[in-house]
């Protein structure tokens, strides 16, 4: 989550207060499990009949070109 | 041709997810679909290969994308700088913790429609920075250079996105674990 080009002074100073905040604690994990569950749902599959008829088409018009 | 067709089966399933991210809208990302390959098709040989075929192709992808939400919009310009200015979850609000397992309140096909909610909320500038980062997984570099937007104008749009997704899902997370305490004080 955090930046990988934050310096290092900065990053222990965040670490620290991480420690010792539970509102940020909490907004830190909370948003990182925000990535987590867009990353593991696939909101939107590609079904396999569409798939097919897309690169037919797809191949259709590019052997027009 | 041949060599094409493998890049279609390779990438088409992630520029359909980019273009229904954009457009919200299931013939539309068809029709991104169909566009978007048949553009790199004519333009192959415009790609520099110092480039990523695939971040070459999303770009094509995102723009087409936003040219169809355009036309959706009657003409009103739709750009990713759309919205941004917004103060909107520059600053978190809501500080109740989640419940541990939030995904085990919603079933698997409500809980899509929430996640599909939520996102679709976002500006559009906002959430084409969040699927490319943090859905798609693109380097900051790759989002910035697709997007025709700076390093740090990425940085802040992501910082945003994922604040404001937050915000918005722990309306959610927290009100059914609200509703759980409620019923257990009763």
């Amino acid at each position: 989550m955090l930046d990988q080009d934050a310096a290092i002074p900065l990053r222990a100073d965040l670490q620290q207060h991480l420690e010792s905040c539970e509102h940020c604690e909490i907004t830190l994990n909370t948003t990182r499990k925000t990535i987590e569950i867009y990353r593991s749902h696939e909101l939107y599959v590609l079904p396999d009949d569409l798939r097919e008829r897309l690169h037919t088409a797809i191949l259709a018009k590019c052997r027009k070109c | 041709m041949a060599a094409f067709e493998k890049l279609v089966r390779q990438y088409d399933r992630q520029v359909f997810r980019i273009a229904q991210h954009i457009v919200q809208n299931r013939e539309d990302a068809e029709d991104v679909v169909q566009d978007a390959f048949l553009k790199a098709y004519e333009k192959l040989d415009q790609f520099q290969g110092n480039s990523k075929f695939y971040t070459w192709l999303v770009r094509i992808a995102v723009n087409e994308s936003l040219m169809r939400l355009r036309k959706r919009r009657t003409g009103r310009m739709v750009s990713i700088d759309e919205d941004v200015e917004t103060e909107e979850g520059s600053m978190p609000r809501d500080l109740a913790d989640w419940s541990p397992d939030p995904e085990a309140l919603y079933g698997q096909s409500e809980m899509g429609d929430i996640l599909r909610r939520t996102i679709q909320g976002l500006p559009p500038g906002f959430r084409v920075v969040f699927v490319l980062r943090d859905v798609e997984g693109l380097s900051t570099e790759e989002t910035a250079d697709t997007l025709g937007l700076s390093i740090p104008a990425v940085k802040s749009r992501l910082l945003r996105a994922r604040l404001q997704l937050r915000e918005r899902l722990s309306r959610y997370f927290k009100r059914r674990d609200q509703k759980q305490a409620q019923d257990g004080v009763k």
